[in-house]
């Protein structure tokens, strides 16, 4: 086995109620790493031929949660979540920091990877003795707080009972699906430690559809052996040198942007995109810290960037919310999205979306756009059971418990916003999709193209993989691949500083000859491609065509306020630079991978499967 | 054994923790491993912060009790004092992994090492803790080295991980930290 890597895959078949352990040749590691490559690769193989008739939310799909060889010695230990996306429709990589990363290699395994569907609510449980499938049927329908509770305790009992005389046990590190999950919400999350969630993707939900409540993993084990134990060791220290060094970064972590991308860059989401920029100047770091953060720095395995803080409302009607800080997206999602720009709800509506088990950009996004329906009068108060005004706390609530239960409306919502756009379409005979800010299904993040100051240009959603996820967006060519492609794969916080050391970094761990050259034009693009070709292949219930390569028509509609008033994406740009862009990643006209760009990267089975998506 | 200084009239060492300046990094559990077996081994890190609900983290560690239970309790003589410092030193050739160390600790501080299976306490690094650093260094300062006299103060830090997570849950969260625990 290759250094890095703690040697093998528990493979978990949920319908026949079996577990083993499964390996990859090192050639097929060299190849994808781990995470999202590893995950594209497994799909691709075991999927692909019958990629267009998979139901994402059915038994079939498979979902995985992988570590990468960087996981845990590299500074942010993160999980992978993949499978079929439920929004998408393609895969998608999604990933979630904390200690379920670090105890699974250390329980010596990389990753387990599920398919089937349990017949009554199960967890799966991964030591240093093997994965086995546990019965959560008491566990079902908790939220994320009373889950943490009965799975830490239940497990600790357990490994106790089995070695009771090796010292006090730890709790074991922990991924789940809250009640949005298991009602199979489609931007649901996989979620960790309260506030972690890996959002993009709607895992949550893939969770649920194969009655899977959580994963549980405690190793005693060491991390794995690494090629070059020295020259780890020092790039660690500076790693982490460099974490200690940040400035608003550690002290407010993305929150800082709450004040400054609404302000500064007019990029951030305002009742559901109407607008981009707010002149509320109260609403950023310190004024969550002074009055909500118990605790100030907040961090997961090996990181010191600590760019999480806790939350938490200790008097008046939401006293007893837990969140993190919120972070930049859930300040603006469950905030000024909502027309919100009180710490105190922010922090509350935030806590009620992880508690549930939401992926709060995802469904965030999703109950904005309801919101904006009832605001032109589409939904009205009889369909909702209330009156859902921007800037009311309590009504996103009860719209939060409408979509995790799937109770009325909420149940088209639980859709997510373009499934249900189209549906509503239907009902009301009016056409909604135009209120809808997606790309191919995801929910966009907090970053708006429009005022043109933010990150993001008018390809970067409309041509990634991802669709909608900002977290890996799309600018020219490969140029992307060392960023999120890579650190998805090789799993790692995607915050962490001092990039330029990773692919040293890589080398001292697994020995590989890896560098940024040979990522860029040889592995990145094979996981790339390889996620562009399911992405088109799609289905069952929706299939993207090359008209879907393009932004929401809100960010056609000229920014109605603030210092960049008028601005708006501009659709011969999206022309020319779509164009730009197909050329420069190997494309044809219609955005379909062609075969020699398929066939040099070794895809000659891609290749063919594009064939019927070719004209 | 009772209270003591070194026979230098140097004063012995001792670990502070700050609980509620936990945050959780586990980067003391790095260093801690790094420097005594070579790499990154957290459940072999003679400190291990527990964190039995998100936000309680608890680094757990031994904090040297005057009355040193563990050494009294150990049958074949494994454990002893150093003078110098007030860490309890394991003999892993003499440590025949009884257990009665673990049970004599009334915080359940030491633990069998996952590898050869021997009792496992910290030693405070001969007087220089790496965890120490590594805290001091992220300016987390949840970890403080100090030098003092011995006291059954040292005894106040020698609590199970649970009864410590339960105070400070209800330190964090007020009320709520009754139910999460």
């Amino acid at each position: 086995m290759p250094r890095g890597y703690a040697g093998k895959y528990l493979d978990v078949d949920l319908t026949r109620n079996k577990v083993k352990d499964t390996t990859f040749d090192e050639k097929i590691l060299k190849t994808y790493l781990g995470g999202r490559g590893l995950a594209t690769k497994i799909l691709w193989d075991r999927l692909g031929k019958r990629w267009q008739k998979v139901d994402p939310l059915g038994p079939e799909n498979i979902f995985t949660a992988l570590t990468g060889p960087l996981t845990a010695i590299h500074t942010g230990a993160r999980t992978c979540i993949s499978g079929k996306s439920p929004l998408s429709n393609g895969v998608i990589g999604s990933t979630l920091s904390g200690e379920f990363a670090s105890e699974i290699k250390c329980a010596g395994y990389d990753g387990v990877i599920v398919t089937g569907k349990a017949s009554s609510p199960v967890y799966i449980l991964v030591t240093d003795s093997g994965g086995e499938i546990r019965d959560a049927s008491k566990v079902w329908g908790k939220n994320g707080e009373e889950t943490i509770k009965a799975i830490n305790s239940e497990a600790r009992e357990e490994l106790k009972k089995r070695m009771p005389g090796v010292g006090a046990w730890r709790e074991p590190g922990l991924i789940y699906a809250g009640p949005a999950g298991e009602n199979r919400v489609r931007n649901a999350a996989v979620m960790q430690k309260i506030a972690h969630a890996a959002g993009y993707g709607g895992y949550g939900a893939v969770m649920g559809s194969k009655n899977l409540k959580a994963i549980a993993a405690k190793g005693r084990g060491p991390l794995p052996e690494v090629a070059d134990p020295e020259t780890v060791k020092r790039l660690w220290a500076a790693v982490h040198k460099a974490s200690i060094k940040r400035g608003s970064m550690r002290r407010w972590g993305t929150g800082f942007g709450g004040y400054s991308t609404g302000a500064n860059s007019s990029s951030e989401p305002v009742r559901n995109w109407q607008e981009e920029w707010h002149d509320e100047r109260q609403f950023g770091g310190p004024r969550f810290e002074t009055r909500y953060w118990i605790k100030r720095y907040w961090s997961d395995f090996n990181c010191t960037t600590s760019c999480m803080k806790i939350s938490y409302i200790r008097e008046g009607p939401y006293k007893g919310d837990i969140t993190d800080c919120p972070d930049y997206e859930l300040q603006a999602y469950c905030g000024a999205n909502f027309g919100i720009f009180d710490p105190g709800e922010n922090i509350h509506l935030s806590a009620v979306i992880d508690n549930l088990g939401f992926s709060g950009i995802n469904s965030a996004n999703t109950m904005a756009f309801a919101a904006e329906l009832y605001q032109r009068g589409i939904l009205t108060k009889a369909e909702l059971g209330f009156d859902l005004k921007w800037g009311d706390a309590d009504a996103f609530t009860k719209l939060a418990y409408l979509i995790a239960n799937r109770e009325g409306i909420g149940d088209v919502l639980a859709e997510g916003t373009y499934r249900a756009a189209l549906k509503i379409s239907e009902m009301k005979d009016v056409d909604v999709t135009q209120y809808a800010v997606h790309v191919k299904g995801v929910e966009i993040g907090a970053h708006g193209i429009r005022s043109g100051r933010d990150y993001a240009s008018v390809i970067s959603y409309a041509l990634s993989p991802q669709a909608g996820d900002h977290t890996s967006t799309v600018s020219d060519g490969y140029r992307e691949m060392a960023g999120a492609v890579f650190s998805d794969s090789a799993v790692f916080c995607n915050f962490s500083v001092d990039r330029s050391l990773q692919w040293d970094f890589l080398k001292a761990v697994t020995g590989w000859d890896i560098t940024n050259e040979s990522w860029s034009t040889w592995n990145g693009p094979i996981i790339f491609q390889t996620q562009r070709a399911l992405l088109l292949l799609g289905g069952p219930d929706i299939f993207w065509s090359p008209k879907d390569d393009d932004n929401p028509p809100r960010f056609y509609e000229p920014l109605p306020t603030g210092p960049y008033k008028g601005k708006a994406a501009d659709r011969k740009q999206l022309e020319e630079m779509k164009l730009n862009y197909y050329k420069s990643v190997g494309w044809d006209e219609n955005g379909v991978p062609t075969s020699d760009t398929l066939k040099k990267l070794g895809l000659g089975d891609v290749d063919r499967a594009l064939n019927k998506l070719r004209k | 054994m009772s209270r003591r200084e070194a026979p230098t009239g140097e004063l012995p060492y001792w670990i502070f923790r700050d609980y509620i300046k936990c945050t959780g990094c586990r980067t003391c559990e790095i260093a801690c491993s790094l420097h005594h077996e070579g790499w990154m081994w957290p459940e072999a890190s003679r400190i291990r912060v527990f964190m039995l609900f998100p936000g309680v983290e608890v680094p757990h560690l031994c904090s040297q009790c005057d009355d040193y239970p563990c050494v009294k309790s150990c049958p074949v003589e494994a454990l002893s004092v150093d003078e110098r410092t007030s860490a309890v030193i394991v003999d892993r050739e003499k440590c025949i992994s009884c257990g009665a160390c673990i049970k004599a600790c009334p915080g359940q501080v030491p633990f069998l090492h996952p590898g050869d299976n021997k009792a496992t306490i910290c030693d405070l690094c001969n007087g220089d803790p790496e965890c120490v650093k590594l805290c001091q260094e992220a300016g987390y300062g949840c970890l403080t080295l100090v030098r003092e006299r011995m006291s059954t103060n040292r005894k106040l830090y020698a609590i199970k991980p649970e009864d410590v997570s339960k105070d400070l849950a209800i330190n964090l969260y007020g009320e709520k930290g009754k139910e999460v625990l």
